[in-house]
C-alpha cells in the first residue's frame, strides 16, 4: 500500500502542516539538554584539571622546579622530589614497550598475513581482547604468586653469572621490576595487537599481491612491504601503548616494590608515579597531598602529551591511506 | 605434486621441459630456509603470547574455584587469623558503585554523544567535547581517584560510595560518549533525510530514527563501561576505600571486590590470599560476562 502523509483517511492530518507548537518547544528543549550535556563534559575536562592543579598549589611552591630533579621523599623534613618516580615510570614503561611491542606487533602479523585459517584467526583474537579485560588487580595477584615466583631461580642465575652487566646488578629478593615489566607487556600487548592488526588491514589487498607477483617469499612480503607500509599505524600502536603503560597503578603498586631509587638492575624494587600516588596517597598528611597532587600534575602531563602524539600519528596514517 | 602438474604446457598437449626452466624454490635454499625459519619464530611467539592468559585462567579456576561456594557470598570478610568469611559486602558495593557511576555516566554520555554525532557534529562546542573525551579516554585511572579525592572526599570529609561512583563514572564517561557519537554518526544519511523529508523536527528524527537504529551500538558501548568501572581499583582506593561491613548508605567507607583483592593480596594468611584469588574469579566473570554481552549486542545484524 502506498501511504500518504497527507491523506485523512491514512491517518495523517489532511494538509501538510508546520510543527505544532509543541513540536517546537520539545525540539529547543532537547537541543538545549545535549548542549548542556556536552557543556557539562567540557567543564568536567576543565575541572578536572583545575582541581588537581590548585591542589598543588602549595606544593608547587614549597619545591618549585626542584620536585622534578630530587629524589628524596621526606615527610618529616617536608622535603619532595620525584626524580625516582620518573625514572621508575619511564624506565617500566619503556622495558614493556620492548617486549609487548615485540609480541603484540609479531601476533598482529601472524593473525593477519595468512598464517591462520579466517575462522581461527578470529576465535584468537577475541581471545586476546579478553587479555585486556582482566582487571589490573587480577593481573597484580597473578604476579605475586605465578612470575615472582617463577622469575626468582631465572634471576639469581642471571645475577650470579652475568652480574657484571648492570640489568643484572642486584637479585631479585621479591617485587621488582622485571615481573613488574613482564605484567606490564602482557597488560599492554592487546592495544598495541589490535591498533596493529588494524594497520595492516588498512593495506590495499593489491600491494600484497605485487609483493609476492613479484616472486618474494613470504617473509621478504612482510619484512619489506607490510611492515614499511604499515609502519605509522604500527608507531601509533606503540606509542597509544606506552601511554597505556604510564599510567597503569594497581599492578605496579602490587609488584614493583616501591623503593625510592634510580637503579638500571632488572631485579632490584623501584617505583613509578602512579604507584607512589597508590601507596602513599590513603595515609598521607595535608602537606604530602599536595605534592602528591604535584606528582599527579606531572603523571598528568605527561600521559596526555604521549597520547596526543599517538594520536596525532594515527590520524597521520589515516591520512596517508586516504591518499 | 608430480610435476606434469607445475610445468606448463604447449598448445599441441606436450610438455617441453628442455626450455622452461623450473621455477619451483627449492626447499633448503637460502630463502625458503629463512622464510620457514620466519614461520616457525611466529608460531612460537603467539605460543608464548597465550600462555599468560591461559596461566591466569588456570589460577583463576584452581585457586578460585577451590573456595567457591554460597558463603562468598553471603557472609562477611575475615579478620585476622580467623578461618572462613566471604565478600559478601564487597559484591554489593561494586555493584551499588558501578551503578552510581551508570546513573552519571550513561545519560551525560548519550547526550554527549547526540550532541557530537547527530545534532551539531561540526560546532565548536562539538569539536571540544570529542577532544575532551578522547583525552579523557587517556587518563590514567588513578588520577580519576585524585580528583575525586580532592573534589568530594574532602569536600563532603567522608569516603563514600558516592564518590567511588563518581570516580568510576570519569573512566566510563569517554567509553560511552565516543562509541555513542560513533554509533549515532554511523545512522545513514538516507534514513535521516527519509524522516527529515516526512516533516519531522530535528528532535523526533533523532528520538525517532537515528537513537533506535543506533541502539545496540551504544548499549555495546555502555557494557564495555560497565565492564571496565567493574574492574577498576585504583581510583576506588582512596575515595571509597574498604569497610568491613555490608552497606548502610552512599555517604559511609564502602568495600569492593577489586580493593578486597589488593588488600588481601599481600596479607600473610592463607585464608584470605585464597580469598583474594576467589575475589578474583567472581570479579573476572562479571567483567567477561559485559564483555561478552557487549560482543553480542555490537555483532553487525546484517
Amino acid at each position: 500500500m502506498k501511504l500518504d502523509p497527507f491523506c485523512a483517511e491514512q491517518g495523517g492530518s489532511g494538509e501538510p502542516c508546520a510543527p505544532s507548537f509543541l513540536e517546537i518547544l520539545c525540539d529547543r528543549g532537547f537541543r538545549w539538554l545535549t548542549f548542556a550535556a556536552g557543556g557539562i563534559v567540557i567543564s568536567l575536562g576543565l575541572y578536572i584539571i583545575f582541581e588537581i592543579g590548585s591542589a598543588a598549589v602549595p606544593a608547587m611552591k614549597d619545591n618549585g622546579l626542584g620536585f622534578f630533579v630530587s629524589t628524596t621523599w621526606d615527610v618529616a623534613r617536608n622535603e619532595f622530589g620525584i626524580l625516582a618516580e620518573i625514572w621508575g615510570t619511564l624506565y617500566s614503561s619503556l622495558l614493556a614497550l620492548l617486549l609487548g611491542g615485540f609480541f603484540g606487533v609479531s601476533i598482529a602479523i601472524f593473525f593477519t598475513q595468512g598464517y591462520l585459517n579466517h575462522r581461527v584467526a578470529q576465535v584468537f583474537r577475541s581471545i586476546i581482547q579478553l587479555l585486556a579485560a582482566i582487571p589490573s588487580v587480577v593481573y597484580g595477584l597473578w604476579g605475586i604468586y605465578v612470575v615472582i615466583p617463577a622469575l626468582r631461580p631465572v634471576a639469581s642465575w642471571l645475577n650470579e653469572h652475568f652480574g657484571f652487566i648492570p640489568f643484572f646488578g642486584t637479585k631479585l629478593s621479591g617485587p621488582g621490576l622485571a615481573p613488574a615489566v613482564i605484567v606490564l607487556a602482557i597488560m599492554i600487548l592487546p592495544t598495541v595487537a589490535a591498533i596493529s592488526q588494524d594497520a595492516f588491514k588498512q593495506i590495499p589487498y593489491k600491494v600484497k599481491e605485487a609483493a609476492y607477483g613479484m616472486g618474494t617469499t613470504r617473509r621478504e612480503a612482510i619484512m619489506l612491504v607490510m611492515l614499511p607500509t604499515a609502519a605509522n599505524g604500527i608507531m601509533g600502536a606503540l606509542v597509544l601503548g606506552f601511554g597505556r603503560a604510564l599510567g597503569e597503578t594497581m599492578a605496579l603498586a602490587m609488584l614493583i616494590g616501591n623503593a625510592n631509587q634510580i637503579s638500571l638492575s632488572l631485579f632490584s624494587p623501584a617505583k613509578t608515579l602512579a604507584s607512589l600516588l597508590a601507596s602513599n596517597f590513603p595515609e598521607a598528611g595535608a602537606v604530602e597531598v599536595s605534592a602528591l597532587m604535584y606528582a599527579a600534575v606531572a603523571l598528568l602531563i605527561i600521559t596526555v602529551g604521549v597520547n596526543a602524539l599517538g594520536a596525532f600519528i594515527m590520524s597521520r596514517s589515516k591520512r596517508q591511506e586516504a591518499i | 605434486m608430480g610435476a606434469s602438474e607445475t610445468l606448463p604446457m604447449t598448445a599441441t598437449g606436450e610438455i617441453n621441459a628442455a626450455i622452461i626452466p623450473d621455477l619451483r624454490r627449492k626447499r633448503m635454499e637460502r630463502r625458503s630456509f629463512l622464510d620457514t625459519l620466519f614461520t616457525l619464530g611466529l608460531w612460537g611467539i603467539a605460543a608464548i603470547g597465550a600462555i599468560p592468559l591461559f596461566s591466569v585462567l588456570y589460577m583463576l579456576i584452581t585457586k578460585g574455584g577451590a573456595r567457591l561456594s554460597l558463603d562468598l557470598f553471603t557472609q562477611l570478610p575475615p579478620a585476622g587469623f580467623m578461618q572462613g568469611g566471604g565478600f559478601g559486602n564487597a559484591i554489593v558495593g561494586t555493584i551499588v558503585m558501578v551503578g552510581v557511576a551508570c546513573v552519571i555516566a550513561v545519560p551525560l554520555g548519550i547526550c554527549g554523544g547526540v550532541l557530537t554525532g547527530a545534532m551539531a557534529p561540526k560546532s565548536k562546542t562539538a569539536k571540544v567535547v570529542r577532544f575532551i573525551g578522547k583525552v579523557m579516554s587517556g587518563f590514567p585511572s588513578i588520577l580519576a581517584g585524585v580528583f575525586t579525592y580532592a573534589w568530594l572526599v574532602v569536600g563532603l570529609k567522608t569516603y563514600s560510595a558516592l564518590a567511588g561512583g563518581v570516580a568510576l563514572s570519569i573512566l566510563m564517561l569517554p567509553i560511552v560518549l565516543l562509541t555513542a557519537e560513533q554509533a549515532v554518526a554511523m545512522v545513514p544519511k538516507r534514513m535521516k533525510d527519509a524522516a527529515y523529508g516526512m516533516g519531522c523536527t530535528h528532535t523526533q528524527v533523532i528520538l525517532k530514527v537515528v537513537l533506535p537504529a543506533s541502539l545496540p551500538s551504544i548499549l555495546t558501548g555502555i557494557m564495555l563501561g560497565i565492564a571496565r568501572a567493574a574492574g577498576e581499583s585504583a581510583p576506588l582506593l582512596f575515595t571509597a576505600l574498604f569497610s568491613n561491613y555490608w552497606m548502610r548508605g552512599l555517604m559511609e567507607p564502602t568495600a569492593s571486590l577489586s580493593i578486597l583483592i589488593y588488600n588481601f593480596s599481600g596479607m600473610p594468611f592463607p585464608n584470605q590470599i585464597e580469598l583474594a584469588w576467589a575475589a578474583s574469579l567472581v570479579l573476572v566473570l562479571i567483567v567477561f560476562t559485559f564483555n561478552i554481552l557487549s560482543r553480542i549486542l555490537g555483532r553487525p545484524k546484517y
